[in-house]
C-alpha cells in the first residue's frame, strides 16, 4: 500500500472521466443535495416542535430511529423499490441527515432562556417574529453543531453511492477493492477524510459569521 | 386608567390565582402590587397586556377592554420590564432598545438614533450602545430593560419585579432614578414586587394581595402604614411601621432649640461632636436639614451620644438641636 495513486498527476486531470477532481465534485454534489433536502424537511419540523413544545416525542424518537438505520441497507432497499439512479442514494443520505438537524433544532429552542422568549412576546412580537427574530438566532449555535455533525456523517457515508453505480469518492474505494489496488483505496480514504475536515472548517467559519457575537461573549 | 372589573383567573387543575379582583390604577401614577409568593400579583399584572387571559371579568385600559384588541399591537403600546431584564442576548444594547419602534414600523436608523438618547436618559453612557447584554452588569441590564420599555413612549408600563435581581446598593440607586424618571414622564405604571419596603418607597398606590389571589387592602403607603385593614396587612407591612411612617413627613415644622455650648463647632460653624468631658468629644453621628424626614431625625436622636439630633443649614452650619423628648412631644401633638 502506498500513496502512488494519490500523487499521480494523471489522476488529477480534471478532463479525465473518473479523475479525483470529478469524483470529488460529484461527491460534494450528493452531500450538498442531501444536506439541503434534509434541512428543508427537518428544520421546520424541529423548529415547530421546539417552538410549540408539541410532539417532542417525535423529535426524540426520530433522532434515535434515524441513527440506528444502516444507510447501506436502506440504500439497497431503495434501489430494489425504485431502481438504480440518484433518487435512492439521496433518500438514503437524507434519512441520515434528518435526525441530527431535527434534534438540534428542537433542543436548541427548548434550551433557550424562556424569560427572553417571554420578553419577546411581551414587547409585542407576533409568534412568527418571536421565532425568526429571537428563538432562531439564539438557537443558532446548537443548530449549527447539529448541522455540522450531519455534514460530517454524510461526507463519510456518501461513498455508498458508488455501491449502486454512481460516482463520488466511493468509486476509488469500490473499484480499488475490486482490482486489489490498495493504493487507490487509500487515496479515496484520504480524500474523503480531508474533504470532511475542510467542510467542517468552512462550516465553523460560517458559524462564526452568522452567530451573533453576543452569544459568544462572556463578561 | 387601568381597571380590573371583577377579574378571576382559575388555572386548569384547580388553582385560583386571582379571585374576584376589582381595582383602579390611576393614570400617571405608580401602582404597586405586593404580596407573598402565589398571591396572584404577577398573574394580575400579566392580564393587563394579555400575556394571561382572565377566566372571567374584564381588564380595561382607559375604558377599552383589552380582550377585544390585537395582542401584538396592544403589547407594543405597553412598556414591559421583567426581572433579569429579559434582554435579547444576540442583539446589541442599542438594538434591544430599538426593538419596539422597529416593530412599529420605524426604520432601523431612526429607531437607533432615538434609542441612543434613551440610553442617556436611563443613565448609560453612549459607549454601551454597541455592547451585548452579557457584557453588562445586572444593574446595567436592568437599565437597558427600562430603556427598551420606554422606547416607543407608551403611556402604560408594566414592571414585574424589575429591581429584585440586583444587589441592594444598585437597587437603591435604581430606585432613585426610577422616581426621578417617573416624575418627568408621569407614566401609568403597574409594578409587581414581593418587597413591601420597595412598594412603600415607589408606589403612589399600593395593592396588598394575600394568598389565593384576594386583595387585602388598597391605599397610599401612608394609609397602609397608619391604618392597616387587618392583621395580615399589619403583619405584612412589618413591625416598625410607626417608625417607617415618619418617612413621609419632613422636619420642616419640627421646632428646634438654640445650639448649646456643649456642641463643638469648627471655624465654619459645622458641628464636630458633643463635649461629654474635659478632653472627651464624641461625634454627633450625623445631622439633618429641614428637608430631611422625621424618620432620620428620630434615628439621629437615638444614635446621638447625648440623645440630641443636630440640625444644619444648607452650608452645613449647625443652626438648632432637637432632644429626643422634644421629638416625642412633637409627634404626640401632631397626632392630636
Amino acid at each position: 500500500m502506498n500513496l502512488d495513486y494519490l500523487f499521480d498527476a494523471a489522476h488529477w486531470e480534471f478532463g479525465t472521466s473518473g479523475s479525483i477532481p470529478q469524483l470529488l465534485l460529484s461527491h460534494l454534489w450528493y452531500v450538498v443535495l442531501a444536506l439541503a433536502i434534509g434541512t428543508v424537511i427537518a428544520l421546520p419540523i424541529g423548529l415547530y416542535i421546539g417552538h410549540t413544545g408539541r410532539g417532542s416525542f417525535i423529535a426524540i424518537n426520530a433522532g434515535n430511529a434515524g441513527r440506528s438505520l444502516p444507510t447501506l441497507g436502506l440504500l439497497m432497499l431503495m434501489v430494489t423499490l425504485l431502481g438504480l439512479g440518484l433518487l435512492p442514494v439521496l433518500i438514503a443520505l437524507t434519512v441520515l441527515v434528518i435526525p441530527p438537524i431535527l434534534t438540534s433544532a428542537y433542543a436548541g429552542l427548548r434550551s433557550l432562556d424562556q424569560r427572553v422568549v417571554d420578553a419577546a412576546r411581551g414587547v409585542g412580537m407576533r409568534p412568527w417574529q418571536v421565532l425568526t427574530r429571537v428563538e432562531l438566532p439564539m438557537a443558532l449555535p446548537v443548530l449549527m453543531s447539529g448541522f455540522r455533525s450531519a455534514a460530517l456523517q454524510v461526507v463519510a457515508t456518501a461513498t455508498v453511492a458508488a455501491a449502486v453505480g454512481l460516482g463520488g469518492l466511493g468509486r476509488l474505494l469500490i473499484d480499488g477493492l475490486a482490482v486489489n489496488d490498495y493504493s487507490r483505496v487509500l487515496a479515496g480514504a484520504i480524500v474523503v477524510a480531508v474533504l470532511a475536515v475542510l467542510l467542517d472548517l468552512v462550516l465553523a467559519f460560517a458559524q462564526r459569521w452568522i452567530v451573533s457575537p453576543g452569544l459568544r461573549v462572556s463578561r | 386608567m387601568i381597571t380590573f372589573d371583577d377579574v378571576v383567573k382559575v388555572y386548569p387543575g384547580g388553582g385560583t390565582a386571582v379571585d374576584h379582583v376589582s381595582l383602579e390604577l390611576p393614570t400617571g401614577k405608580t401602582t404597586v402590587f405586593v404580596g407573598p409568593s402565589g398571591c396572584g400579583k404577577t398573574t394580575s399584572l400579566r392580564m393587563i397586556n394579555r400575556m394571561i387571559s382572565p377566566t372571567s371579568g374584564r381588564v380595561l385600559i382607559d375604558g377599552q377592554d383589552v380582550a377585544g384588541q390585537d395582542e401584538a399591537l396592544l403589547r407594543r403600546g405597553i412598556g414591559y420590564v421583567i426581572q433579569h431584564a429579559g434582554l435579547f442576548p444576540h442583539r446589541t444594547v442599542l438594538d434591544n432598545v430599538a426593538t419596539v419602534p422597529v416593530l412599529l414600523g420605524k426604520t432601523r436608523r431612526e429607531a437607533r438614533a432615538a434609542a441612543l438618547e434613551l440610553l442617556e436618559r436611563v443613565g448609560l453612557a453612549p459607549e454601551f450602545a454597541k455592547r451585548y447584554p452579557a457584557q453588562l452588569s445586572g444593574g446595567q441590564q436592568q437599565r437597558v430593560g427600562v430603556a427598551r420599555a420606554l422606547a416607543a413612549d407608551p403611556p402604560v408600563m408594566l414592571m414585574d419585579e424589575p429591581f429584585s435581581a440586583v444587589d441592594p446598593v444598585v437597587r437603591e440607586q435604581l430606585h432613585r432614578e426610577f422616581l426621578r424618571l417617573q416624575q418627568d414622564l408621569g407614566k401609568t405604571i403597574a409594578m409587581v414586587t414581593h418587597d413591601i419596603d420597595e412598594a412603600i418607597k415607589l408606589g403612589d398606590v399600593v395593592v396588598i394581595f394575600r394568598q389565593g389571589g384576594v386583595v387585602a387592602q388598597v391605599g397610599t403607603p401612608q394609609e397602609l402604614l397608619a391604618d392597616p385593614a387587618d392583621e395580615f396587612v399589619a403583619e405584612f407591612v412589618g413591625r416598625d411601621r410607626g417608625l417607617r411612617s415618619l418617612s413621609f413627613d419632613t422636619a420642616a415644622e419640627l421646632p428646634v432649640l438654640p445650639v448649646p455650648a456643649e456642641l463643638v463647632l469648627d471655624e465654619a460653624g459645622r458641628p464636630v461632636g458633643w463635649r461629654t468631658g474635659a478632653d472627651d468629644v464624641r461625634p454627633t453621628g450625623g445631622t439633618f436639614t429641614s428637608a430631611d424626614t422625621l424618620r432620620l431625625v428620630a434615628d439621629l436622636a437615638i444614635l446621638s451620644p447625648v440623645g440630641i439630633a443636630v440640625r444644619v443649614d444648607g452650608d452645613g452650619k449647625a443652626d438648632g438641636i432637637t432632644p429626643h423628648h422634644d421629638l416625642a412631644d412633637y409627634l404626640a401633638a401632631r397626632r392630636g
